[in-house]
């Protein structure tokens, strides 16, 4: 299982800012080890973040996007003390979910 | 040895699902997966290809997409792009680089009451033109700009 996420959602003048750190390989399948083998590709496919209930962001990523990958995006609504959940899924059907709270 | 129609119909279909099963594995393991990821516009190997794939056909240019990028980018494996849409009912982003093996490397779908921006960081493996394809009330637009790579990101 992956190491979790670190999520951070600060609200102000009612905008959510949500910033993430995913841990992830990112491996873009082109890369070959010391052997000459090709490493196999291994990368987040799916990312979704919701907000009480509500999906806020959704994203598709291809293995092009950084190592450890981060993110940043700005919702309206959000309040202090709210829920943020992000969810990502990759190639190999891994999932992990974390979730922040607002502050 | 008498053959029915549906002796010929069960052969012929376990066969095909076998060769189906056989091609998804090796093309692409887990690609059941995660089924709504956009396969033909990630794994597109030129511009073109990718904007087909994501349904953009020839985007028109537009000025009022930002993209806050490095003009020269050290280390190709991690190069900081952010991008802003200040088109009225901007429903997706694209980020699009060039010269990598396949362009498209993330597409986002905003819903209302997120805003137009995005920040993220991606691999180039050379100096190439970005571009930012915004979809907005079913249009598409797109703003480019060139990134120098010093050191690729690909071997890193």
């Amino acid at each position: 299982m992956a190491d979790p996420m670190r999520i951070r959602a600060v609200s102000k003048d009612g905008v959510v800012n949500v910033k993430m750190l995913m841990s992830h390989e990112m491996e873009t399948g082109l890369r070959k080890d010391s052997s000459g083998k090709p490493v196999p590709a291994h990368f987040i496919q799916s990312v979704s973040v919701t907000w009480q209930g509500k999906v806020v962001l959704s994203a598709q990523w291809g293995p092009a996007v950084s190592k450890n990958p981060f993110l940043e995006f700005n919702f309206k609504g959000g309040k202090k003390g709210d829920k943020v959940e992000v969810t990502w899924t990759d190639n190999k059907g891994e999932k992990r979910t974390d979730e922040a709270t607002i502050n | 040895m008498v053959q029915t129609r549906r002796d010929v119909l069960r052969a012929g279909g376990g066969a095909s699902v076998l060769a189906l099963l056989a091609a998804v594995g090796l093309v692409m393991p887990g690609a059941a997966l995660a089924a709504d990821w956009n396969k033909r516009a990630f794994e597109g190997k030129t511009l073109s290809d990718a904007f087909k794939g994501l349904g953009a056909g020839v985007p028109a240019n537009s000025a009022d997409i930002i993209m806050r990028a490095p003009d020269i980018a050290e280390n190709g494996a991690v190069v900081p792009i952010g991008i802003e849409s200040k088109i009225p009912g901007t429903e997706s982003i694209a980020l699009l680089i060039e010269k990598n093996p396949n362009p498209l490397a993330a597409a986002f779908d905003i819903p209302a009451g997120t805003e137009t921006m995005v920040s993220m960081r991606v691999k180039m493996g050379e100096t190439s033109s970005v571009y930012a394809l915004v979809k907005a009330n079913g249009k598409y637009y797109v703003a480019k700009k060139e990134i120098k790579v010093t050191l690729g990101g690909c071997g890193a």
